[in-house]
């Protein structure tokens, strides 16, 4: 390290070179394209995120033959929804009721159902929530903004390689008359991952 | 083959200036973060190595920042995480030996200043 350049880079940038050289030389070598890599992230930004598992959240709100069929066979009953499954892990949807509050970690690394929520926000792969969610959920909630009352039964779910679980919230009061498409538009992708309530029907219009 | 060609317009959307993304996050912190996940993702579909040995080396990475950062509080990089378990990844598979990387960082970091940015 003593024997540098002109300019010394900070960590950060020593990483952004060091995933140049990679994909620089991974690149000359054949073994992949830049188009490839493109079309991955774009894939990953714009093809999945929240809306999808929201859409299948909605769904299940409105229609209780397709709630319990996504509860049975998620990937048949995300597959009626048009929803891409990109990776072909399996996935579980935990649903919430009445005194029982259920949240998704990753306590190794950051497995997370992309297909349905996008990418992990990165205070998901932060060290203190993964450690932290499953010695002391109601905690780490209560700090991320989330109250539970004392009688509801916290349940963790430690995503792996071989099993992710999304979260299936509860319908918020006063969605009545809503459409499926309004309803879609409450389902936040913390709600589905456990560390917060959907929104309100009036958090929606005019809210930033 | 020069550097800039390769930062194709839509890496701007997820640049420190770009707008949130529909989920109010942006998906990655910084444009390099966005290169190696595709980097990674790429070469796993091109049947390069299976997700999970790759995996096992993120999860040995961050394992080993945590010891080393233990009790302290700063500097968390997810993907720098990501990084070595890669670098690693390839290195042990003899997709590329570590020390041509450590060339080619040197290389890069000799280009002008302002060349990479």
């Amino acid at each position: 390290m003593a024997d540098r350049h002109q300019h010394d880079h900070d960590p950060a940038e020593e990483n952004a070179l060091r995933a140049e050289a990679l994909e620089s030389l991974l690149v000359e070598k054949g073994l992949v394209k830049p188009e490839a890599i493109d079309a991955i992230i774009r894939r990953f930004e714009e093809d999945m995120g929240p809306m999808n598992g929201a859409k299948a959240v909605a769904r299940a709100w409105i229609d209780s033959a397709f709630r319990a069929r996504l509860l049975a066979d998620p990937s048949s009953a995300l597959g009626e929804l048009g929803l891409p499954r990109f990776s072909g892990v399996p996935i579980v949807i935990v649903p919430d009721a009445a005194g029982v509050h259920n949240v998704v970690v990753c306590t190794l690394c950051s497995c997370y159902p992309s297909d349905l929520l996008g990418l992990p926000p990165s205070w998901y792969k932060s060290p203190p929530y993964r450690a932290r969610m499953v010695r002391e959920p109601r905690k780490v909630l209560a700090e991320m903004g989330l109250d539970l009352e004392d009688e509801v039964e916290v349940r963790v779910w430690d995503s792996s390689a071989e099993l992710r679980y999304m979260v299936l919230p509860e319908r918020p009061a006063g969605t009545e008359g809503s459409t499926e498409e309004e309803l879609a538009a409450l389902v936040t992708r913390d709600s589905m991952i456990g560390v917060a309530r959907p929104r309100g029907p009036h958090e929606v219009r005019g809210g930033g | 083959m020069a550097a800039e060609d390769r930062r194709v317009p839509v890496l701007d959307s997820a640049g420190p200036a770009a707008p949130p993304r529909k989920n109010g996050e942006l998906v990655f912190e910084a444009l390099w973060q966005g290169r190696l996940f595709g980097l990674t993702m790429a070469l796993h579909e091109a049947g390069r190595f299976e997700w999970e040995e790759f995996r096992q080396r993120l999860i040995a990475e961050i394992a080993d920042w945590e010891r080393r950062q233990a009790g302290r509080d700063a500097g968390w990089d997810y993907y720098e995480c990501w990084l070595r378990a890669f670098s690693s990844l390839v290195a042990a598979k003899g997709l590329c030996p570590a020390d041509l990387i450590e060339t080619r960082v040197r290389e890069l970091a000799a280009r002008p200043p302002g060349h990479d940015h």
